[in-house]
C-alpha cells in the first residue's frame, strides 16, 4: 500500500514536471483537426463560453511571463485532474473486496 | 482533436451528449469492478498525467501539431471503463477551466476521445495480446498496436459526427482524406508516447497495469525463488 502511494506519487510529480515546464517547448501549430477546419473552410465560433476562466487557453491570466502563465496554468490542471479523477473513481470503487487488508490499512495509516 | 463550438449542429451536438451519458453511465458501472483502495489513487494518476502530456503538442507534418488523446493509454493502465472515465474528466476540465474544446461540443469530443479511444484501443489491445507472446514486452507491442489504431478512430468518428451535422458546406471526401491522413500520424505519436509509458510502469511496478495482470503469476513465481540455491 504505501509502496503503491509512492509510486503515485513520484508519477503525480512526473506529471507536474511535464505539464509545468516541459509544455513551455511544446509545438504551437494548430492540432490535426483545427488544420484540416482551417484548410476545408469550416468556421468555428469566434469565443468560448469560459475564456473568462483565470486558465483560459493555458494561460493565467494576470501572469504576464509566458513561461510561469502557462506553468501555472497546466499544473493547476494536473491537479485538479488527479483530485478529480480520484474522487470520481474512489467514489464507485469496489467496497469490502479487501477486507482482510483494510483494518491493516486503518491500523498503519496508509491507504 | 477537441471540437469547437460551431463545427457541428445543434441537433447532432445534442444527440452525441446523449451518447456521452450513456457511454459514461456504463462506465461508472463497469469501472466498479475495475477499483479498488488501491487503483482509485492510479485512475486519478492517470487522469493528471494525461491532462499533462496532452499539453504537448508535438509536430507532426507541415504547419501542424498533434498530441497523445490517452483513452488507448488509460485503458490499459487502469482497465477500459475505468481508462474512459479518467479521460472524461480531463475532456470537462479542459472546456469547462481551459476553454479547450466547445461545451456544445463536450458529448462529441467525450464520444471520439474518451469512449471511442478506451474501446477501440482496449479490444485492439486485447486482440494484439491473444497471438503475441505473454510477456512484457508483448504487452508493450499490444500498446503500441491499440494506441496507434485509437486515434484514427477518433478521427473517424468526427467525419461522422460533421457528415451528419457538419455546419459548412464542404466535401465529406475531402474532410475524411485529410483527417485519417493528418491523425494516422498523430498516431505513431499516441502510439510511441503509450508504448513507452507502458513500457515504463512496467519495469517498475508491472503489478499496477491493468492489461498485464495476467503476467503477475509468472513473475511473483521467479521472484520468490530463492537466487543463492539457484545458482
Amino acid at each position: 500500500m504505501t509502496r503503491t502511494r509512492g509510486f503515485v506519487l513520484a508519477g503525480l510529480l512526473v506529471a507536474l514536471l511535464l505539464g509545468g515546464i516541459v509544455s513551455y517547448y511544446a509545438s504551437t501549430q494548430p492540432d490535426g483537426l483545427n488544420k484540416v477546419a482551417a484548410d476545408q473552410g469550416i468556421p468555428g465560433a469566434a469565443g468560448h463560453a469560459s475564456d473568462g476562466s483565470p486558465v483560459a487557453g493555458y494561460a493565467t491570466k494576470g501572469v504576464d511571463d509566458r513561461r510561469l502563465s502557462k506553468g501555472i496554468a497546466v499544473t493547476s490542471g494536473v491537479l485538479v485532474c488527479f483530485a478529480l479523477g480520484g474522487a470520481l473513481t474512489w467514489s464507485v470503487r469496489r467496497r469490502n473486496a479487501g477486507s482482510a487488508e483494510s483494518p491493516t490499512d486503518a491500523a498503519t495509516g496508509a491507504r | 482533436m477537441h471540437i469547437p463550438d460551431g463545427f457541428v449542429d445543434a441537433q447532432v451536438s445534442l444527440a452525441f451528449g446523449a451518447v456521452a451519458v450513456g457511454g459514461v453511465a456504463l462506465c461508472l458501472r463497469g469501472a466498479r469492478n475495475e477499483l479498488d483502495e488501491r487503483t482509485a489513487p492510479m485512475a486519478g494518476l492517470t487522469a493528471a498525467f494525461i491532462f499533462a502530456v496532452q499539453a504537448l503538442n508535438f509536430p507532426v507534418a507541415a504547419g501542424t501539431s498533434g498530441h497523445l488523446l490517452g483513452g488507448a493509454l488509460a485503458a490499459i493502465l487502469v482497465g477500459p471503463w475505468t481508462g474512459a472515465l479518467c479521460v472524461t474528466v480531463v475532456l470537462m476540465v479542459q472546456g469547462l477551466f481551459f476553454a479547450d474544446g466547445g461545451l456544445s461540443a463536450l458529448g462529441l469530443n467525450v464520444t471520439n476521445m474518451a469512449l471511442t479511444t478506451a474501446l477501440v484501443g482496449w479490444l485492439t489491445f486485447r486482440a494484439v495480446r491473444f497471438v503475441a507472446p505473454r510477456t512484457k514486452a508483448g504487452v508493450v507491442a499490444a500498446s503500441f498496436v491499440a494506441a496507434l489504431l485509437s486515434v484514427p478512430a477518433a478521427a473517424l468518428m468526427f467525419v461522422l459526427e460533421f457528415a451528419l451535422g457538419g455546419t459548412a458546406d464542404v466535401s465529406i471526401g475531402a474532410v475524411f482524406t485529410a483527417m485519417v491522413g493528418v491523425h494516422v500520424l498523430i498516431g505513431l505519436g499516441e502510439a510511441f508516447i503509450t508504448a513507452f509509458t507502458v513500457a515504463s510502469v512496467l519495469a517498475v511496478r508491472p503489478d499496477l497495469v491493468y492489461g498485464a495482470r495476467d503476467l503477475i503469476p509468472a513473475l511473483q513465481i521467479r521472484t520468490a525463488a530463492p537466487r543463492q540455491e539457484a545458482r
